[in-house]
């Protein structure tokens, strides 16, 4: 009896994203990075091209971080100086850069202004080759100011920016069509919201090679299935065809994973069994990746950077050709 | 599932005799088609149609049990391919190898070790897979039984010379453990010996079409718990075989492809290990075989397996109402949350590592947690007040002070002017609540 092979007749595809611009292309990144344009589900070439590979990028800040004392090892003579960390951040194989600027916040005593931010952004992008994304401080007013700000900065580069959402894309979106930048429209879990969202960032005149959706992503353990079942929906959107569900899809992987106790609680503070912090961090925040690479993951954003070097290793061996 | 009254009816006799106790056959096929009545009821259906309405009516995936006691492991019966569709049922079962040659009992000692808690789950093994490396049959059989007399875990018999696993399956029958495999050269014999101790059978194929050609000869000797494995060990390929089997299954009925399914990790890094096992968790396999024992990557697979097996449609919660934590007295400080379990088992946690008596209210948002049941107006103000003025608290205890999560400060204000209790504001994540009740609570 042979096994009829059987394959979903897809008709539709993820949108292909391109981050960063070569000099060629106006820019001064040394390479591009492709995310998206797969045509099947996630891993399964046997029935639909996957023509870029997860992309892993890293998470660096333009102050010092409030992170676990792990992360010291690794960073700490440079995370006083974003340069020198995105420097390093290249060093240890990042894909594509993510600074957050977290120093922006309006909260803080020190708060940077939206001048000292694009400072920053050029600083980085005059010293480094990768990919760019940059996150704003998270509210509402001052990510507007200050991701115009770095959208002018950074003109020509092909940076990607956010995060827009539902009650505050607009200006965003004004600065991304301005400065010729991608931008990361973030949806809280929802898949209409998503959906509606990409629609009205589409209607204001954002192309659709400039949109990357941001599904919001829970922790390993915390909210994680909720976002896996979002994004195999919105995979599954798209590839029959809803083009506002086919926007390439980053997951905040690090960041998330970090908030867990278990990636964090020293062996006197853990639960029963979980054993040393060390290995347990590292693990909680790769497993949170890998999960959701499964669920369709195109960029996942890493911070720790032995979780990143396993995820790139565990990506190798997905992407391994599986043809019948 | 799947036939309609008039199908069944154009199987059965049609001779009205009524010994099935309904009036007609006819009557019969509708009762069979609604789930009201069971084909045994027919003492006249030939076999043939026999044949035909059960596979007609099974599950698309058939459920086989492996183990006995408190650690029966059931796999396959999912109805499902995307758990947004419905839910996943059972869990991937996690193995870990033995050899045959080493201190098994040593091995069997670690594994029966590995035990987790997290959020009121306890996890452990579910199951151990002695394999014959040793090539040596009597060393084989005495690896198994050393193994059996340490744990209760399901066992999993890997060899695939019938005479080892003979030997090794007689003196651990009645734990029905899982035997591995049944390929093309010894299919005959692994069925025999596995007929005769009613264990689950492992089906070994070289590719997929192999595979279900071996199943088609396997059931055609009458044998049907059976647990299918494709050959494959390159995560891509499995991923891909894995994917195949639950869709034909599901979608096309194919029958070779309605059982479980096993599958072995080959990552030589315990930590790549875990990354590659939690492929096979998200991707349809009933069991997965794995080497390693290390602690960070069994912790973060279990937790997976865990999040990907829950309903998506329910919320797991805890009932809502008060919850006394220590040997509460009406100085006892209260906390509130939200009935989410994730969230309520975080929260208990860390109050009870406080060694401070407290209450803790897991307040019902329908199994929401914090911030999501407060964006959804459901952990807010305007129903905590009322409830916390009505609440037995009143008289449990003295001093009415609430502390909230930091996360929703903003509701301050409003419990307080409905309740008449005066709220304090605590950290923001949970694992904060330790620091803040030594400064502000004395623990
Ligand atoms: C999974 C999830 C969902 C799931 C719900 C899962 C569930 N059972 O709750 C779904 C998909 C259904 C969902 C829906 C929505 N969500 Co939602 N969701 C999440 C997500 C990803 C994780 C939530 C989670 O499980 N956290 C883990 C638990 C343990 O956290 P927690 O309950 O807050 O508890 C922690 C602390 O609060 C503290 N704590 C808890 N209790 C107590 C008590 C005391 C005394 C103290 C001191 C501390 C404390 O300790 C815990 C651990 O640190 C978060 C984003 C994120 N990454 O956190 C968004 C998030 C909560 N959702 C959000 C939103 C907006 C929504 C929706 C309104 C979206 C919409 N559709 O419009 C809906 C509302 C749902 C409804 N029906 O009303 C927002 C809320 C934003 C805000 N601050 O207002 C968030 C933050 C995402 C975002 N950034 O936009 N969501
Ligand atoms: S027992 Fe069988 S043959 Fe007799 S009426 Fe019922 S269904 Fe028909």
């Amino acid at each position: 009896m042979p096994a009829e092979i059987l394959k979903e007749k897809f008709t539709g595809r993820v949108q292909e994203v391109v981050l960063g611009a070569t000099k060629d292309e106006g820019g001064t990144r040394a390479y591009t990075v492709k995310l998206g344009g797969s045509s099947t589900l996630p891993f399964l070439q046997f029935e639909g091209d996957i023509p870029n590979r997860p992309v892993i990028a890293f998470e660096i800040w333009d102050i010092k971080p409030d992170w676990h004392e792990c992360f010291a090892e690794y960073y700490s003579d440079v995370w006083e100086d974003p340069v020198a960390w995105a420097k390093k951040a290249e060093e240890l194989g990042a894909d594509v850069i993510y600074l957050k600027l977290r120093g922006a916040d309006p909260e803080l005593e020190n708060s940077k202004s939206p001048d000292e931010c694009a400072k920053v952004v050029k600083a980085v992008l005059e010293n480094t080759g990768a990919p760019l994304m940059v996150e704003g401080p998270g509210n509402p007013d001052k990510d507007n100011e200050v991701l115009q700000a770095v959208a002018e900065a950074a003109a020509g580069e092909n940076i990607a920016i956010g995060l827009a959402e539902k009650d505050n894309y607009r200006g965003i979106a004004a600065a991304a069509m301005m400065g010729k930048h991608c931008i990361i429209a973030r949806s809280p879990v929802d898949i209409n919201i998503l959906k509606q969202l990409n629609l009205m960032i589409t209607e204001m005149g954002v192309a659709p090679e400039k949109i990357i959706n941001d599904p919001l992503t829970g922790g390993l353990g915390y909210g994680i299935e909720y976002s896996y079942s979002i994004m195999e929906r919105a995979r599954w959107g798209a590839l029959i065809g809803d083009k506002m569900m086919a926007f390439p899809v980053v997951c905040l992987a690090g960041p998330e994973a970090w908030r867990a106790k278990e990636a964090n609680a020293p062996l006197e503070d853990a639960g029963p069994g979980w054993g040393e912090q060390k290995p347990r961090g590292i693990m909680w925040e790769a497993m949170t990746a890998a999960a959701l690479l499964q669920a369709g993951g195109d960029l996942v954003l890493m911070r720790h950077p032995e979780a990143a070097k396993l995820l790139k290793k565990h990506i190798e061996s997905l992407m391994v050709p599986n043809v019948y | 599932m799947g036939l309609t009254g008039l199908a069944i009816f154009k199987l059965l006799p049609k001779t009205n005799c009524k010994e099935c106790g309904v009036p007609t056959c006819m009557a019969f096929a509708m009762a069979l088609a609604a789930g009201k009545a069971t084909l045994d009821q027919c003492p006249y259906v030939s076999d043939e149609a026999k044949e035909a309405l059960e596979s007609a009516t099974a599950p698309p995936i058939k459920l086989v049990k492996a183990g006995s006691g408190d650690k029966v492991l059931e796999m396959g019966d999912e109805q499902v391919i995307f758990r947004h569709d419905k839910t996943f049922y059972h869990p991937t079962g996690i193995f870990i190898e033995v050899a045959d040659d080493s201190n098994v009992e040593a091995k069997v000692e670690e594994i029966n070790g590995i035990v987790f808690e997290r959020v009121g789950q306890r996890y452990e093994i579910d199951g151990v897979a002695i394999v014959n490396a040793s090539g040596n049959a009597d060393t084989f059989k005495n690896a198994v039984a050393a193994a059996a007399a340490k744990t209760g875990k399901v066992l999993l018999l890997v060899s695939e010379d019938p005479a080892a696993i003979e030997a090794a399956a007689a003196g651990v029958a009645e734990r029905k453990p899982i035997l591995y495999a049944a390929n093309g050269d010894n299919y005959e014999k692994m069925v025999e010996i596995a007929k005769k101790i009613n264990a689950p059978l492992v089906v070994k194929g070289k590719d997929l079409s192999d595979l279900a050609d071996l199943v088609g000869k396997i059931v055609g000797l009458g044998y049907k718990e059976l647990i299918l494995d494709s050959g494959e060990r390159e995560t891509s390929k499995v991923l891909a075989d894995l994917t195949q089997i639950r869709r034909q299954a599901i979608k096309k009925r194919f029958r070779p492809f309605g059982y479980p399914t096993i599958a072995f990790t080959t990552e030589e890094d315990p930590y790549l290990e875990a990354l590659q096992a939690q492929v096979y968790v998200s991707k349809y396999a009933s069991v997965v075989v794995m080497k390693t024992t290390e602690l960070a990557s069994l912790l973060t697979l279990f937790s997976w397996r865990d999040n990907i097996y829950t309903d998506p449609q329910k919320p797991i919660a805890v009932q809502p109402g008060v919850y006394a934590i220590g040997d509460v007295t009406p100085d006892s400080p209260v906390y509130i949350t939200t009935n989410f379990s994730l969230t309520f088992y975080t929260v208990q946690t860390e109050i009870e590592a406080t060694k401070l008596p407290s209450y803790l209210i897991a307040f019902d948002t329908e199994g929401l947690s914090v911030l999501t049941a407060w964006a959804g107006g459901k952990f807010i103000g305007e129903n905590i007040g009322p409830w916390l003025k009505d609440s037995d608290l009143n008289q449990k205890v003295s001093h009415k002070k609430l502390i909230i999560p930091g996360g929703v400060a903003a509701i301050k204000g409003k419990i307080e002017e409905l309740s008449g209790w005066e709220v304090i504001v605590g950290p923001r994540e949970a694992n904060g609540i330790g620091t803040f009740a030594k400064l502000k609570l004395g623990a």
